[in-house]
């Protein structure tokens, strides 16, 4: 009885809590199934890749108060390997995509079980320690092809059919990815996983107290953040043909901080919208050349002085809502 | 040691960093008793139940619960035999709201609350289920933290200072509280400053001073020993 009461009232309680963020997805969702119809798809397309690439490293700090300062690690080997796979190996896009995520879940369980031992600074700077060893192992390997990265990656047919070369194939499969890669985060933020997390990161000696094994929660949410923001990377190669060192660099770790803290660090949303302005930036920017970076910077300071809980942190204030 | 005792502890030393705190700290608590810790501010009475509950990070000695020793194992282990801790400060996860946080703790062993158990006990709460944890008065943080933790099915209680700071009627309740849990068989570990409060739920009582026993006191004697626990504790 008592459990069935327990179900109704969470239940319950959630649907109240959770409707404006369902209507705030419906109307994410909807932004970008008719984007393509005014705005450029290419352009929408790498937006949807650096939302979810933010999207999975705001699981990461904004739930797990683990702040990674080597993000691009996994960004850019899930980026390599699918380009790989697809060009040399003939991989279709679909098991290209798979296989270069599958590479950074293992290198997230990797560099995970290496860094969940320490926090704070410790860990940005073991996190960003083992990116740099990244990078440099793809300057080297002869695969990458080095300062050129891998060219021509081929798109291929997905499942054999629908060929991706056409510009709306491509932008509906990206578009599914990233949407799908958002619920799942959605999901696992609101899960009873999500509530430990969360958990954790306000008091980890108490969580660990209650009986959890914190470290094992970490771990999982490390693994899982670096597995989205692989496929992010895959799905990127993809869109471009090209797997490049940029991907792995630090400031691409750099910028996934910028775009969360921008957006919102902790909010549902917060992440796919800085990721829209920092792109938008850099694409609309482009003719003042490395002065798009000085005004980031700006920006960056501007909001940490300003309006510190990010674009949608402070939206949700506004309305008395989290979104 | 005495083969009835649920927890027994010897020779415990504990540190913190390079300052020693327990020096061979020395006691048990019987299956189904209320046992208290009483002392002076910092003389390390918090530092036994952090160390009991495996959150001091250097700490020697033999702490056996159920028979099993623990001292090595790590908190989470020791909460997974059946030891639960309720801090003083109440640990309360600030960004879930009432209901979530009793859902939170993990079920060590079978015989744990229900929700509706927990709200049976502590009627308050279930008025405040869809606060945050931050919006709670004092009282209803410390029955949240008790609760909480009679959600694991956890057999001893490790309670740091339950009542510091509350309101009279309050205490009172938490000491009814306290009472009930000790006839439903639970073993509690209690520290606290307010020794009547203690003398009304507790069996007996050790006196701790810098970091060591120093006595035991029956509590069926401590009306005739109330000399030298004004002495003990200073007031």
């Amino acid at each position: 009885m008592s459990v069935v009461h327990e179900l109704a009232t969470s239940a319950a309680s959630r649907a109240e809590g959770l409707a404006h963020q369902r209507i705030a997805t419906v109307v994410m969702i909807a932004f970008f199934a008719l984007a393509p119809l005014v705005a450029y798809p290419v352009f929408l397309m790498k937006v949807m890749c650096f939302a979810l690439f933010a999207c999975a490293f705001n699981l990461l700090i904004g739930y797990g108060g683990l702040l990674s300062f080597g993000h691009a690690m996994f960004l850019g080997t899930a980026g390599y390997a699918s380009a790989h796979a697809a060009k040399v190996w003939g991989f279709p896009p679909e098991f290209a995509i798979l296989f270069g995520t599958a590479c950074s879940a293992l290198l997230g369980l990797v560099t995970g079980l290496l860094a969940i031992r320490r926090q704070g600074i410790y860990f940005a700077m073991i996190t960003l320690a083992l990116a740099q060893m990244m990078y440099f192992f793809y300057l080297q390997a002869p695969f990458t092809g080095g300062e050129d990265g891998i060219q021509a990656v081929p798109r291929g047919k997905l499942f054999g059919v629908l060929d991706l070369n056409n510009a709306w194939a491509m932008y509906s499969l990206v578009f599914a990815v990233f949407v799908g890669g958002f619920l799942l985060i959605h999901r696992a933020v609101h899960s009873p996983f999500g509530q430990v997390l969360k958990a954790i990161r306000e008091n980890e000696p108490r969580a660990l107290s209650l009986g959890y094994d914190v470290n094992r929660y970490k771990l999982l949410a490390y693994m899982l953040s670096a597995t989205l923001a692989g496929l992010a990377g895959a799905t990127k190669v993809l869109v471009f043909e090209l797997a490049s060192l940029t991907d792995v660099h630090w400031t691409m770790s750099g910028e996934v901080v910028l775009m969360v803290l921008l957006g919102g660090l902790g909010t549902v949303f917060g992440p796919v919208v800085g990721a829209l302005i920092i792109i938008s930036m850099e694409n609309y920017l482009a003719q003042i050349g490395s002065w798009v970076t000085v005004v980031q910077g700006a920006i960056f300071v501007i909001c940490v002085l300003t309006f510190r809980r990010g674009v949608i942190g402070e939206l949700g204030r506004l309305i008395g809502k989290p979104l | 040691m005495s083969e009835a005792a649920l927890l027994s502890v010897a020779g415990l030393n504990a540190w913190y960093g390079e300052s020693h705190v327990l020096h061979g700290v020395e006691f048990e608590v019987p299956r189904g008793e209320v046992v208290t810790l009483l002392g002076r501010n910092g003389v390390g009475k918090t530092t036994t139940l952090k160390a009991i509950m495996g959150m001091v990070a250097r700490r020697e000695g033999s702490i056996r619960f159920d028979g099993t020793q623990i001292i090595a194992l790590p908190s989470d282990r020791i909460a997974r035999l059946g030891v639960a801790f309720c801090p003083e400060e109440r640990g309360v996860f600030a960004s879930l709201n009432v209901y979530e946080n009793l859902l939170l703790p993990p079920e060590v062993r079978p015989g744990g609350l229900t929700v509706e158990q927990v709200f049976e006990l502590f009627p308050n709460l279930k008025e405040r289920l869809a606060s945050q944890g931050t919006k709670l008065s004092g009282g209803e943080q410390q029955m949240l933290a008790i609760g909480r933790i009679l959600r694991t099915g956890a057999r001893l209680l490790l309670l740091d200072e339950p009542t510091e700071g509350l309101a009279p009627v309050i205490v009172q309740q938490i000491g009814h509280i306290i009472s009930r849990l000790k006839a439903e068989g639970f073993t509690i570990l209690l520290v606290e400053q307010n020794f009547r409060f203690a003398s009304r739920v507790a069996d007996r009582h050790y006196v701790m001073e810098s970091g060591r026993m120093v006595d035991m006191i029956p509590n069926a004697e401590l009306e005739s020993n109330l000399e030298k626990v004004h002495e003990y504790l200073g007031v």
